[in-house]
């Protein structure tokens, strides 16, 4: 368990690189909401299911999909 | 490289440093984060709520067999949230409250069109024709057993309002009725606050829980916090799809 938590933080400081260094917005957005579904299955490896499931639903699920439609109005009004 | 790039990083590998150690143990002052089970549970104050002795009324809790407990609720901290602390929650709410109010204040104008210029694809839509009422009714079963398993209200709540959106991700004329979402949360909030001055009458405290525990581990117990929890789930649910609604139909 101890390894498969290591390998799990070294993909969220991938993840957490690759949202501030990816040029287009929408893919820093999915890098942010795999930090958090990273950061929900460590909360769970941690035995605090109650935390894992807010981040999970609310890190993973709602807040990526808020910042997508925000970037899409953000788009629509550069083009008119 | 600048000055400010070389600041920054020096200030990451310290925060990073000051993260490590709290897991690792490298500078021992008894508060690090230790394995499960590695923990003396006695020097720590959430002993007190996973014993349910808060008011130093020592009792031993069984599950399925210990009867009227201080709190009622198995999974402990559904009792903090929802008994012990039920004050905070209700400020957590608020807050969630007033962010949506805000949302819609700047946002919400209900005639324009969704984000999309058309409906999603064919296996799109059936797909969310399958998941809707499935994670409809996990987001009911979550609420529910709050006080038995992980989850509850808040979390609950989350899975409906992630329910709804895929039904505005499918179909692009999908429109929400706010006025029945501003019934529900309205009426969810009076009743949390109903329910405390109740408490306030009765017991002298606001939001004691002043009906029966009943047996713990069991559906029927643990007093006001399941009714408390499914208020918090309606409440959490309606605000969440008033968010995600006015952020599509801005």
């Amino acid at each position: 368990m101890m390894i498969l938590s290591y390998l799990l933080i070294l993909l969220m400081i991938i993840g957490a690189l690759a949202a501030v260094l990816f040029e287009n917005l929408l893919n820093s957005i999915i890098s942010l909401g795999l930090i958090s579904l990273i950061a929900a299955a460590l909360m769970f490896i941690l035995k605090a299911p109650d935390v894992a499931m807010t981040e999970a639903i609310i890190g993973a699920g709602l807040t990526t999909s808020i910042f997508i439609f925000t970037l899409i109005k953000i788009n629509r009004g550069d083009s008119q | 490289m600048r000055f400010r790039d070389y600041l920054s990083l020096f200030l990451v590998i310290i925060l990073g440093f000051i993260i490590f150690q709290a897991f690792d143990g490298t500078i021992d002052n008894g508060l690090n984060i230790k394995q499960f089970g590695e923990v003396n549970l006695s020097e720590r104050t959430s002993i007190h709520y996973i014993n349910k002795d808060v008011n130093n009324e020592s009792t031993q809790i069984i599950y399925n067999e210990s009867k009227n407990p201080e709190s009622g609720s198995a999974n402990y901290v559904t009792s903090i949230i929802a008994n012990y602390r039920a004050l905070d929650t209700l400020g957590e709410i608020t807050v969630l409250f007033i962010a949506a109010a805000g949302l819609a204040f700047v946002l919400g104008d209900h005639n324009k069109n969704n984000a999309f210029a058309s409906d999603a694809s064919f296996i799109v839509k059936i797909g969310v024709k399958i998941l809707f009422p499935l994670l409809f009714l996990l987001g009911i079963y979550i609420i529910i057993h709050g006080h038995l398993t992980p989850g509850g209200g808040f979390q609950g709540g989350a899975v409906i309002a992630t329910a709804i959106l895929l039904k505005f991700l499918a179909y692009k004329d999908y429109k929400l009725n706010h006025t029945g979402l501003t019934i529900l949360e309205s009426f969810a909030g009076i009743s949390f606050l109903i329910i405390g001055l109740i408490g306030l009458y009765t017991d002298g405290s606001f939001l004691t829980n002043f009906l029966a525990n009943g047996t713990i581990g069991t559906l029927f117990s643990a007093g006001v916090i399941p009714i408390i929890y499914i208020l918090i789930g309606i409440k959490v649910g309606a605000e969440l799809s008033g968010i995600i609604s006015n952020l599509i139909n801005a």
